[in-house]
């Protein structure tokens, strides 16, 4: 116990003296969580349009204002003819085209039937998707207001319609920063403790003091809990300022659930993170080596873990891969817990898995330390 | 005389390289033991398997009485070390540094802080006692560092060229410290390419190519090979080595 004392006094003295590495651990944070969460939005905005409009009525004015008083248009040009807008699409300048043809208000009053065209740039699949529903949305919307002003309605109906209405649980507004905030926080505490934990051994390594470590009679444990101890401490304290700090103040984030569960989960989860850190140090020679490693891993969790794109609409051996990527249960337990108040017997399953990770993952690191060559 | 260091037939090898060849000596308590030989001869190798940093390919050992395989940790209770590349922590104090090294062997606070004080008045360095190692000058984090890895009285100490690239000055005081050290009943294995410090030495071993190719105190082996100087004698003894750099 006694070398643990000395090793963690020497650590802490290292860290808060390192004027590059204390930015990192606390400013960058807070940064990140500031900006991403602004940025990752998943509504699309601003889709350009033009309208090729050879009907030139109100009908069709009407609609064309319905359209860009919805807010997720806007008009990017009102062009003369398709060939005209068509340029448009090719010179990036719009990201969809509506033609109204010829007669749209005649037909439409007459023959009670219109139909409409429309042409999509698909550069952009979720923009056109997304754009593509709402467009329709709004016509389909345009259409029931135009049914109401010129048929009378009979008492009962003929054709039977179903409207839908829809309740957001959880997050009643729809808000993207509750779903994401949370997400990019467990991402943000995942990399400072593998990157941090790595880099930090490996830098013994390249200056030559782990040499003077190993003739000593530290135990490997001691090292290694020397190690793993200072970077589990700045790991919870991280994620206190980004959930108290950011989450609640900034973002108005409460946590639903219980406190000391997320907690409880948080320091399980350190362990398994920081054991892949300390993984990636018995392997890498260099600093540079550490990064490379951790930066692949880094990269496959990030865009595996759930975060930006929801699991269940990955193919199925996908689905499998995101099962080995711990970040994966952490962002879950976090909307769980955070978001949703789920209790201990929700979470369990998530508790297990993710105490197998920290064993494996320093077993795994212990085994492959070694204290001679 | 107690024998500190006993080896037969050790012997290191990377694959097909052979780094060390049934290298068999031995060491006794309070002695200054040179090491010498040509870069790549192999004593860095042989260094490290002494100081349990590295497992031998085959041949037995013991240090300060404890086996080189099964004893490892018991070995390394009883010896310091000074690696070629400086080791201490640049961005702690001499203190820092002095107080770390000491905890981990285990003194108590109170031995830590009567060493530190003395440590830093024999090197002369009160005014940088609280100094970053870093900022020092090359020689005096040379001196700092051989006194740390003695500062748990060790039986033995193993330096690996330590004043390499030091002032002539520096490497003199350098000297001092390591005939303190042995007038203490440290022993002391090092290994150097000055061959100014091998006279220094009391009995020196000439390794070349893995192997050792001759033993004995400088006087006897300048002697036998007739020579003036050790330096002859390196010459004639390194000039049939095989393998360089």
């Amino acid at each position: 116990m006694r070398t643990l004392k000395f090793l963690l006094h020497k650590e802490f003295k290292q860290i808060f003296r390192n004027k590059a590495l204390l930015p990192m651990l606390f400013v960058v944070p807070i940064m990140q969580l500031l900006i991403l969460p602004l940025a990752a939005d998943y509504e699309v905005k601003n889709i350009n349009i033009t309208v090729v409009d050879y009907d030139h009525s109100t009908y069709s004015q009407k609609l064309i204002s319905k359209i860009i008083a919805s807010g997720y248009f806007k008009l990017a040009n009102y062009a003369t003819g398709f060939n005209v807008a068509f340029d448009d699409i090719e010179n990036d300048r719009a990201d969809f085209i509506l033609e109204i043809p010829q007669g749209f208000e005649r037909n439409l009053i007459r023959e009670d039937e219109q139909q409409l065209y429309i042409a999509v740039n698909a550069i952009n699949g979720v923009k056109a998707n997304l754009g593509g529903t709402y467009l329709n949305r709004i016509i389909a919307d345009y259409n029931a207001d135009v049914r109401v002003e010129w048929i009378q309605m009979p008492r009962f109906n003929l054709f039977p319609t179903i409207e839908t209405v829809s309740t957001n649980w959880f997050n009643p507004t729809m808000n993207y920063r509750f779903y994401m905030v949370p997400g990019i926080l467990a991402l943000l505490v995942t990399m400072i403790g593998a990157y941090m934990c790595a880099l930090n051994i490996v830098k013994e390594k390249e200056v030559g003091t782990i040499e003077q470590i190993n003739v000593t009679p530290i135990k490997k444990y001691q090292f290694i809990l020397g190690k793993l101890i200072p970077f589990w401490l700045i790991g919870v304290v991280v994620f206190s300022i980004g959930l108290f700090g950011i989450g609640w103040l900034v973002y108005g984030i409460v946590p639903i659930g219980n406190l000391f569960l997320l907690y409880a989960y948080l320091s399980v989860y350190l362990i398994a993170v920081l054991g892949l850190g300390l993984l990636i140090s018995t392997y890498a020679e260099t600093q540079q080596q550490a990064m490379s490693i951790a930066f692949f891993f880094m990269m496959i969790f990030i865009l595996m873990s759930g975060l930006f794109t929801p699991i269940d609409s990955m193919p199925k051996w996908a689905c499998v891969m995101t099962r080995f990527s711990p970040i994966t249960y952490f962002i879950e337990v976090m909307r769980m817990i955070v978001l949703k108040g789920s209790e201990f017997s929700d979470v369990k399953i998530h508790f297990l898995i993710m105490i197998g990770f920290a064993i494996s993952l320093n077993g795994w690191a212990i085994y492959n330390y070694k204290k001679t060559s | 005389m107690d024998t500190v260091i006993h080896t037969v037939n050790l012997t290191k090898r990377f694959g097909d390289f052979i780094a060390a060849n049934e290298i068999t000596f031995d060491v006794y308590q309070g002695e200054i033991f040179g090491f010498l030989g040509a870069n790549g001869a192999g004593k860095t190798t042989a260094m490290r398997m002494l100081c349990g940093l590295s497992t031998p390919s085959s041949g037995t050992a013991t240090i300060a009485g404890f086996d080189i395989y099964k004893e490892t940790e018991k070995i390394k209770k009883n010896i310091g070390y000074m690696s070629q590349k400086f080791s201490l922590y640049e961005d702690l104090t001499v203190l820092e540094n002095i107080r770390f090294i000491g905890g981990i062997y285990g003194l108590s606070d109170k031995q830590i802080k009567e060493k530190s004080g003395q440590l830093v008045e024999t090197l002369g360095m009160k005014g940088e006692a609280k100094k970053m190692v870093g900022a020092l000058p090359l020689g005096w984090k040379q001196k700092l560092a051989f006194s740390v890895a003695i500062l748990h009285e060790p039986k033995i100490v193993f330096l690996d060229e330590p004043t390499g690239g030091v002032d002539p000055v520096t490497r003199r005081q350098f000297w001092d410290l390591i005939y303190e050290a042995a007038g203490n009943g440290i022993t002391v294995f090092v290994t150097t390419h000055y061959m100014d410090e091998a006279e220094y030495c009391n009995r020196i071993s000439m390794m070349v190519d893995g192997e050792i190719k001759a033993l004995d105190t400088p006087a006897k082996l300048k002697q036998q090979y007739s020579a003036i100087s050790m330096d002859e004698v390196f010459y004639e003894l390194a000039r049939g080595a095989k393998r360089s750099e």
